[in-house]
């Protein structure tokens, strides 16, 4: 459902993807793991038309979206669930998932689904007409991932869900991803740096260095192929702030 | 009534059309400082439609009102292309330039003044007062209050939820440069005469004043913020001279106190009991499960 082929971005001297290729086929969970300053945002801003990439293509659903502007990739399911979860503070809980639903018109089944998400976060539907600054870290995650949902994806992308997120609330949200693809077949692009959950999660992966792709696969063949890297190479950096282990100075 | 209460009602009214011209704006992010530029538009336009056409003074102002929004369409692909300060200071060019070019303008009087001949008292006014707030208070209870809102604070999210934020920040310009333009016809036949330099630089700030020291978050704001500081001087008249600067110590000392504005939507909600009264995006909001009490 998601191809991209041979990206590159740049911001003026910076190379930040240099011809990254990657797939992910429908109802498939996909790891992008790599530590700081590896691509990974990048990447998700040219799949997300926030960045021109300066080569390649992206293409969803089998068509050619790379000059799409981002309003129309997101109404053909490209959603996001960005870094640092970005909820809209001054707006009440209810308004950031009114927010997520903004470009349907079909108002009975939005009603539906906010219903559905208050069942299943009831400290949400608690405080559905409080400002969303007076949610926890993790419920803010949970409000960012329900104010995805409501706009549909085919595809949902999660950027570091994890990240400020004490253990016990990583293992809930890492828990719910799994749910969804599970339960609703939810395809999902999943970018962390916890690389350990990550690959618990996902059904294949892809390891980013310095903008390239070094590693793809399955969890088992990335964690054999690192541990191995690690040991021999001294190149631990993907694993840096995941497991912790491998922890050697990036090179 | 005496002339004196109907004179601050009036300025009283036409300050509240201001105040809501510059929230639409600021909503949106803008810090928008050539709103007296949009009144003075919608002053002349409004005084040359009922002076030359004979249009009652109502249409003629509804007229203005479509003629700086109009205006606000046509600059707003560059003005909007600059940000923070620099959107400041285009606006506050733009202003200036609609003054210098009236100052110009022989067929609306020049520097030496129009003369308006219709006149409107304090009853339509007010009325007209009325029907702008309520538009703009309907407007922020529908999905575009949630898109401005959310423009304003985060842009990049906006736009990640499929919300046009180069539409929307157009559309609060213009809707704003449009009011402007009422509020400035409004002034125009109640005060029979327009010149210019009332429209500068000064008018546009205290425009701003209004809104920021009533609140952004609300649309209540803007009616507090332009009651309070319209009523303050009045009230200060007893002490002379010195009241404007008691009137511009009060400002430092709210701002100081109160950055957020004078109401916030936390503390409707607390004054209210519950929230807000009619959630935004009433067709979803009908179809949802009501909130257990407490």
């Amino acid at each position: 459902m998601l191809a991209v082929h041979e990206l590159e971005v740049r911001y003026g001297r910076v190379h930040a993807v240099r011809g990254v290729s990657l797939t992910l086929a429908e109802g498939e969970v996909v790891a992008v793991l790599g530590a700081n300053g590896a691509g990974k945002s990048s990447l998700l801003r040219a799949l997300l038309g926030l960045t021109r990439p300066c080569g390649g293509a992206v293409l969803f659903g089998g068509r050619d979206i790379t000059r799409w502007p981002t309003s129309a990739r997101v109404r053909d399911g490209l959603i996001l669930v960005p870094e640092g979860r970005r909820i809209v503070m001054t707006l009440t809980i209810q308004e950031n998932l009114l927010m997520g639903a903004f470009h349907r018109r079909d108002h009975r089944a939005v009603a539906a689904e906010i219903a559905d998400i208050y069942d299943r976060f009831p400290h949400l539907a608690a405080r559905r007409h409080h400002p969303a600054s007076v949610l926890s870290g993790g419920e803010q995650q949970m409000l960012a991932i329900g104010r995805g949902l409501l706009a549909r994806p085919r595809l949902m992308m999660l950027d570091e869900p994890s990240l400020g997120l004490s253990p016990k609330l990583s293992n809930e949200v890492f828990a719910l991803i799994r749910r969804l693809n599970r339960e609703n077949g939810q395809s999902i692009l999943l970018v962390e740096q916890n690389t350990q959950r990550a690959l618990e999660l996902a059904g294949r992966a892809y390891v980013l260095e310095l903008g390239r792709v070094v590693m793809e696969g399955a969890p088992e063949r990335i964690v054999a192929d690192h541990a191995l890297q690690a040991a021999y190479l001294g190149r631990g950096t993907a694993e840096r702030r995941g497991g912790g282990q491998h922890a050697t100075s990036a090179s | 009534m005496s002339g004196y209460l109907e004179g601050v009602l009036v300025l009283l009214a036409v300050n509240v059309v201001f105040a809501y011209g510059g929230f639409l704006p600021l909503a949106a992010g803008q810090l928008n400082l050539g709103l007296a530029g949009f009144a003075a538009i919608g002053a002349y336009s409004s005084a040359y439609l009922s002076n030359v056409f004979k249009l009652p003074p109502l249409i003629a102002i509804a007229f203005a009102g479509i003629v700086a929004g109009a205006v606000a369409l046509i600059v707003a692909a560059p003005v909007l292309r600059t940000r923070g300060i620099y959107l400041a200071l285009a606006t506050f060019a733009l202003g200036q330039i609609v003054q210098a070019i009236i100052l110009n303008l022989e067929v609306v009087g020049g520097a030496a003044g129009y003369p308006v001949a219709a006149f409107i008292r304090l009853p339509a006014i007010a009325a007209t007062a009325t029907v702008v707030v309520a538009l703009v208070w309907l407007l922020f209870a529908t999905r575009f209050g949630i898109a401005v809102t959310a423009v304003h604070d985060d842009e990049t999210v906006a736009d990640l939820m499929g919300i046009d934020v180069r539409a929307f920040q157009v559309a609060a310009f213009a809707l704003g440069s449009a009011i402007a333009g009422v509020g400035g016809g409004l002034y125009a036949h109640h005060f029979s005469f327009i010149e210019a330099q009332y429209f500068n630089i000064s008018l546009s700030i205290t425009i701003v004043l209004y809104v920021l020291l009533g609140g952004t978050q609300t649309v209540f704001g803007p009616l507090l913020g332009a009651a309070v500081f319209t009523l303050l001087p009045e009230v200060l008249r007893a002490s002379a001279n010195w009241r404007y600067v008691a009137f511009a110590a009060a400002l430092i000392v709210l701002m100081a106190l109160r950055p957020e504005g004078l109401v916030t939507g936390a503390q409707l909600r607390r004054l209210l009991g519950l929230a807000r009264a009619q959630p935004r995006h009433a067709e979803v909001a009908a179809a949802l499960p009501k909130e257990p009490s407490g």
